[in-house]
Order: C-alpha cells, then sequence, then structure tokens
C-alpha cells in the first residue's frame, strides 16, 4: 500500500484552486471531524488507558506501563479467553463456510423457489443477535425448552446448555453459525455463478464424476470468494457481542475476548485500564488479520 | 438419470430432489424457530412450564405484551429506536453522501490519503472505542440522551466507501455537461449525482437502519433510563426483571416487537437489503 504519485507540475496557488480546496473541505469535513472525535481519538485515548490501573468512574488511575498486559498474558487467564475466542471463531467460521456453500450449491440449480430460499436463510443475517439469542434461548432452555422435549422423545437428556461452560459456548457457536450461514450462503452463490459452466462441460467430458468435477474444477475456481468470506466471518466473529451476552449474561462459557473486555471494563470490578488493555489486543489482531488480507490480495488473489 | 442431457425444465431427477431437500432444509432450520418464538409469545404459564413439547399455545395469551408493556415501556422504546434508527441513519447517509462527492468531484492535495484515513475506520470495531467514548460522552452529560445515543456513531467509513464506488461509475458526461451550464457543486451534487446514484444511496439507507435499529452495545453503555432505551437495550432490561421460566411469553413478546419490524422491512426490500450487506462485506 505504497503512494505511487505521479506527481504534477505544481501550478500556482490561484484563488481559484484554493477555492476548490475549500469546497472539498466543505463537503467531507463534518464526516472527517465525527471520524477524528469519536474513532481515531478514542482508538488512541485507548491504548492510554490499557497502560493504567484504574476504575471506571474513579477520578485517580495509577500508570503501571505495560503492566496490564504482562497481568493477562502469564496470568493464565490470557490462555483461557484466547482458547475460547480461537474455539468460537474457528468453530463458526468453518461451519458457516462448509453449511454456507453447501446451500449455495443447491442454490445455484435455480430451481423454482431458489429465490425464496435464498431470501428466507439470509434473514437471520440482519435479525438483531440480542434478539436471536434470546429466541434461542428459550428453545434452548434445558428444562422447558423445545429441544430438550424432542431429546428427551428420542431418548436423550438435554445437555446442561445453561449451566456447563463447554456446552454454553457449544450452544452460542451454533446459533451465531444460524444467524450467519445466509451471509455465507448468498456470497458463495456470487463466485459459483462465475464459475465457467464449459470448465465443468470440459471436465464431465473427460470423465469426471460430480464429486470430481466439484473438487477439481468448482472448488479452486472458488479460492477467491472463499479466502473473502473466511476474512470477513473471522473479522465478524471476533467482534460478535450482543448474541454471547443475550444467551451468555456472566460469561461462564462464551467469554471471548470482545465479551471479557465488556465484562471486566463495564461489569464485575469495573477494571477499565485492563479492559482497555484487552480491546487493545483485540484490535491489534483485527489489523494484522487485515494486513495479511491485504498482502494476500496483493499477491494471488483476484477477486471481480 | 442422465445429468449429461442439460435441460431447462425442471426434473425430477435424484440430484433436483436432493437439491429440494436441502433447501427445504434450510428454509425449516430458519423458519421453525422464528414461527415457535411467535407462538411462544402467545404461551400462557401453563404452555410454558412444561417439560413436554408444545407447539401451539393451548390457550392464547395476547397479554403478554401488554405484560411486556407494563414491566418496559415499550411503546417509549419503540419510539426511541424509531428516532435513533431515522436519524442515525438519515445523518450517516447524508454525511456519505456529501463525503463520497467530494471525494470523487472535487479537487484536494491528498486526497487519496483522506480517503484512506476514513476507509481504515472500518477496521476499527465500535468495542474499542466504546470505553473512551463513553467516558467523554458522558464527561458532556450525552448519558440517557438521544444525541449521546446518536452523535459518536454517525461518522461513516462504510457508506462512504460504498457511494464513493457508486458515484464513480456514473457518467461523467452529463455531470460535465451540468457543469458547463453554471451548474455548481452543490447544484450538480442533487440534481445529477444523487438521482442517478439513487439505488446505492437507497442501499446504503437500507444497511444503515438495520445496524442502528439493532445496535446494542453503545445503547447497553450509554443508557441506564427506561424512558431512553432502545428496544434491543430494553430487552436486557426485561430479561433482568424475568427469572421464572414461565415469564418467557413476556421475554418472547418483547423479542418479536425487536425482530418483527427488521424481518416486515426485509420482506419488502429483501433485494436491497441482501445486495448492501453483501457488497463490501461489512457491517455498519
Amino acid at each position: 500500500m505504497t503512494a505511487v504519485t505521479t506527481k504534477r507540475p505544481r501550478q500556482a496557488l490561484s484563488g481559484r484552486r484554493v477555492r476548490e480546496w475549500l469546497i472539498f473541505l466543505a463537503f467531507v469535513l463534518p464526516n472527517v471531524a465525527l471520524i477524528a472525535v469519536f474513532i481515531y481519538r478514542p482508538l488512541f485515548q485507548n491504548i492510554y488507558y490499557s497502560t493504567l490501573n484504574w476504575t471506571l468512574g474513579s477520578k485517580f488511575a495509577t500508570p503501571v506501563g505495560l503492566g496490564n498486559y504482562r497481568d493477562f498474558f502469564t496470568s493464565g487467564e490470557a490462555g483461557k479467553v484466547l482458547t475460547t475466542t480461537g474455539i468460537f471463531t474457528v468453530a463458526t467460521v468453518g461451519l458457516t463456510l462448509a453449511l454456507g456453500l453447501g446451500v449455495a450449491l443447491a442454490l445455484n440449480r435455480r430451481l423454482p423457489g431458489a429465490g425464496f430460499a435464498q431470501a428466507t436463510v439470509f434473514a437471520p443475517y440482519i435479525l438483531s443477535g440480542y434478539g436471536v439469542g434470546l429466541a434461542w434461548l428459550y428453545i434452548f432452555d434445558p428444562n422447558i425448552g423445545a429441544l430438550s422435549a424432542i431429546l428427551r422423545d428420542i431418548g436423550l437428556n438435554s445437555p446442561e446448555w445453561i449451566n456447563s461452560p463447554p456446552w454454553t459456548l457449544t450452544m452460542v457457536i451454533i446459533v451465531y453459525v444460524w444467524k450467519n450461514l445466509g451471509y455465507a450462503a448468498v456470497v458463495y452463490l456470487a463466485g459459483l455463478q462465475a464459475v465457467p459452466g464449459d470448465l465443468l462441460e470440459a471436465a464431465d467430458l473427460d470423465g469426471a464424476g460430480p464429486v470430481r468435477r466439484f473438487f477439481t474444477v468448482t472448488l479452486p475456481l472458488l479460492s477467491p470468494t472463499t479466502f473473502f468470506l473466511m476474512v470477513t466471518t473471522i473479522l465478524n466473529s471476533l467482534q460478535a457481542f450482543d448474541l454471547l451476552i443475550a444467551m451468555d449474561k456472566l460469561g461462564r462459557g462464551a467469554r471471548t475476548l470482545i465479551f471479557d473486555a465488556y465484562l471486566t471494563g463495564f461489569k464485575e470490578q469495573s477494571q477499565a485500564g485492563y479492559s482497555a488493555m484487552l480491546s487493545t489486543v483485540l484490535f491489534a489482531i483485527l489489523v494484522v488479520l487485515t494486513l495479511v488480507q491485504l498482502i494476500v490480495v496483493e499477491r494471488r488473489v483476484h477477486y471481480r | 438419470m442422465s445429468a449429461t442431457a442439460p435441460s431447462r425444465r425442471v426434473r425430477l431427477t435424484p440430484l433436483t430432489v436432493r437439491d429440494y431437500l436441502v433447501l427445504l432444509l434450510a428454509v425449516l432450520v430458519v423458519v421453525l424457530p422464528l414461527g415457535y418464538m411467535i407462538l411462544a409469545s402467545f404461551k400462557g404459564p401453563g404452555d410454558l412450564a412444561t417439560t413436554d413439547l408444545v407447539v401451539f399455545p393451548e390457550v392464547w395469551q395476547p397479554e403478554n405484551y401488554s405484560e411486556a408493556a407494563q414491566k418496559v415501556p415499550f411503546g417509549r422504546l419503540f419510539l426511541n429506536s424509531g428516532i435513533v434508527t431515522v436519524v442515525g441513519a438519515g445523518l450517516k447517509v447524508l454525511l456519505a453522501i456529501l463525503t463520497a462527492y467530494g471525494l470523487v468531484f472535487c479537487e484536494f492535495p491528498g486526497k487519496k490519503y483522506v480517503f484512506w484515513g476514513v476507509l481504515a475506520t472500518m477496521m476499527v470495531p465500535p468495542q474499542v472505542t466504546a470505553l473512551p467514548n463513553y467516558v467523554f460522552i458522558s464527561s458532556l452529560g450525552g448519558e440517557n440522551t438521544y444525541w449521546g445515543l446518536i452523535l459518536p456513531g454517525l461518522g461513516t467509513g462504510f457508506g462512504t466507501f460504498l457511494l464513493r464506488q457508486a458515484f464513480l461509475q456514473l457518467p461523467y458526461e452529463v455531470i460535465e455537461a451540468a457543469h458547463l451550464d453554471g451548474a455548481g457543486h452543490w447544484r450538480r451534487l442533487w440534481h445529477c449525482v444523487v438521482p442517478m446514484a439513487l439505488p446505492s444511496i437507497a442501499t446504503v439507507a437500507l444497511v444503515n437502519v438495520v445496524y442502528e435499529w439493532n445496535d446494542y452495545l453503545w445503547p447497553l453503555i450509554i443508557i441506564t433510563d427506561p424512558e431512553m432505551m432502545t428496544l434491543p437495550r430494553g430487552l436486557t432490561l426485561l430479561q433482568n426483571s424475568e427469572s421464572a421460566a414461565s415469564s418467557f411469553g413476556v421475554l418472547m413478546a418483547g423479542t418479536v416487537m425487536v425482530l418483527l419490524p427488521i424481518l416486515v422491512v426485509f420482506a419488502l426490500l429483501q433485494r436491497h437489503i441482501v445486495n448492501g450487506f453483501t457488497q463490501g462485506g461489512v457491517k455498519g
């Protein structure tokens, strides 16, 4: 991302040019000012907060340098929180992409009714994560939920979705995939429609069956789509919050990095400095992922 | 069973049957939980506090809705959500239009860096800025106010990005012709650019409407007064005030009020919304 500017010969500063610049500023400044004040300023302030021992609401804060970072990474909390974050991210991304591709393949046949199916499958993606979480909490309830009733009918006991942390995490993963699957399906569908039919026909004439055609032609051609989806769904999963807090209010099973940052900063002991450290770590992860994406895209993947 | 003979008409081959089953399953997986939620919002305590699977309420109890409205001022929350959504999304679209116009049609040294600076904000999740913004806004007295709720989220990278793309693709001759006719920037923006880019603007507006309606973290932090809460924020209050198993009916009534408006909007405008959310691949 280096700037390759072709320098034009400098023109004299005429009144007209300056006027044109002022017009540009008038158009752009409201948004840019809001961004500076409410995105960039807090971004850096957050990094500063992360070096403080400070309780939210207190007038006093002690600078502790990298103490919060040291505490996090040496106390074993990092291992726990990052493992939860990792499991949640890998599981949701993997399942969303795999199931999304499956649905996209079915949609791609353009059977009558496919348009309706596509819209229906996409719908959960735009619903409130908090509302979706609550709706599913009722279904998952181990005592009175529909799922436990169905499981009991087939002779199984309902897992302790609420009281056992690993099951809570599993439940949240299932619902998150349910919510995001349609997005992956629609993006994959667009990718599938760009796969040239003659390539598939050629493979067919060479005697490749549908399974082989899928793995040797379709899937490799979809790799830019897969990459794009991987990046966007990883970023989304790392930022998942409202669905998590709706289903696991105290963060006993689904305490990912972002959830941890909220709970430590605004609930529990209101450790604002520590919370700022956690969201700084999250931001660092997001920056690295974005840079990796930019590098990979420049190197080899060309979409559109 | 001949997969080799391509045909436009749908034949009931095993492949077709398989694909229909996949689609049917996918649709059911989405529709059943939502339908169950709606039915549950009409269930009385008897149908709720049971280990049996009750799909349809034995006794319909629409009182759940009035009870939910008693515990949490839902009418007021609807109004608050409406205000925040309309004003927030409206201003965001306006800001995006102005910024995109400046970036595409005006001259400025280092314009590119301004664009990158705006674009890079898409990498900053609201959660990272929440704590300092909370400290800042509450120090200005913005807690439990509309402006405190709306203002910090207004700066828009996503809308600017999408509209800049759209404006770049407009036929330059039309805008240049208006220019030669003596139309200034303001006139060109509202009489040429905006009408031509209306579909893209609508897309950005819809995405922002959905985003504002669903937004949860910021209202959770900045609003504590029930009278000022948005709907998703109010659900939290309802969830915290309800704990008995039989209270799920009231809770589901509240949830329906949050989810249904967006579902209706989606049903009406699904193509635009799907496009909006899959372009650029980012929310908000």
